[in-house]
């Protein structure tokens, strides 16, 4: 089980935070416009997924599924979306997204006055942490491409 | 989940040393800000910035999710109370809409031992802005005041929080 990257956007869509560790394919764009893409399918997938669903959704969009990876989407009430892409075995990605949440970003990132609000994450102690923390979850493990 | 949140709330502080510091913070700004209107403005303002923050704080903590109506967020301004401030006011007051309400306490951990000079100064002026801050953050735009005031001679504290609108969600920006 591998984890592949991570997005951390905010509610404006702004890209705060990116992270990699197993990616072997690169999209040949720059992080920015990556982000701005990714923001954007976020977006319209939310819409679409709450406007299609014949009942009323309650958790909106969590995720999607392709033949190699599945992504997947954790939305807060305060509108910050943390991405997660993971191969498909991965399991209890949901209470993962939920823990990075809680214990690196609210922890590292909310806590430490020198990162803005709405700014990129520049810390390196954020990015110790959530590199600490990924790579100690039992859906990480390195897997040759 | 609930082993970590129990461990999150392990960090627990004597309330003094917070009544002390903010006490300290106040007679500060008042000593270099002549106005006492300014000095509200500036503490309304220091409110706001911890709000917009302190959500993500208590988002996480509580894992609640977005509120449908204004009963469900005075519910949870509640909890946040007893969460940050171990005070448990009482929520009344409804207007007939459910747009307003009141939130009224008689003790606060801010104000305990505090003599107000009457000069017009809010000393608890940080509670409403971090209230509007942390709700502007969930999308909700209110304006919250105080009613009533111990320190100015009033039986109890009550605090006004008044719903104005939902913010939009952002749209991205748009492809050239």
């Amino acid at each position: 089980m591998t984890i592949h990257n991570m997005y951390i956007f905010d509610r404006y869509g702004t890209l705060l935070y990116y992270g990699e560790w197993n990616r072997t394919k690169q999209s040949g764009m720059s992080l920015e416009e990556e982000g701005k893409l990714m923001y954007g399918m976020l977006f319209s997938i939310k819409s679409f997924v709450t406007k299609i669903s014949p009942l009323d959704p309650k958790d909106g969009f969590m995720h999607y599924k392709t033949s190699k990876y599945t992504l997947h989407c954790l939305e807060t009430p305060s509108g910050l979306k943390f991405v997660l892409n993971t191969d498909n075995q991965a399991q209890g990605v949901r209470d993962l997204l939920k823990k990075i949440y809680a214990e690196i970003y609210v922890k590292y990132a909310i806590r430490n006055p020198l990162c803005g609000i709405g700014e990129q994450i520049n810390s390196e102690l954020f990015k110790t942490k959530l590199d600490a923390f990924i790579k100690q979850t039992p859906n990480y493990a390195v897997r040759a491409s | 989940m609930s082993r970590q949140t129990s461990r999150l709330d392990a960090k627990k502080v004597n309330s003094e040393l917070l009544t002390l510091t903010y006490g300290a913070l106040v007679s500060q700004m008042l000593k270099e800000i002549e106005n006492t209107d300014d000095v509200n403005k500036q503490l309304e303002r220091i409110g706001y910035n911890m709000g917009v923050r302190l959500i993500e704080d208590f988002l996480a903590r509580t894992s609640s999710s977005r509120c449908l109506e204004m009963r469900e967020t005075a519910d949870k301004i509640q909890h946040a109370f007893r969460l940050y401030l171990n005070m448990q006011p009482t929520v009344t007051s409804w207007s007939s809409s459910g747009d307003e309400f009141s939130l009224v306490w008689d003790q606060c951990p801010l104000s305990e031992w505090v003599e107000m000079p009457s000069n017009g100064l809010k000393y608890c002026a940080l509670i409403p802005g971090a209230i509007r801050g942390a709700l502007q953050m969930v999308q909700l735009d209110v304006q919250c005041w105080f009613v009533q005031d111990q320190l100015k001679g009033d039986a109890i504290t009550e605090l006004r929080v008044k719903y104005i609108k939902r913010l939009e969600d952002a749209v991205p920006a748009g492809e050239d």
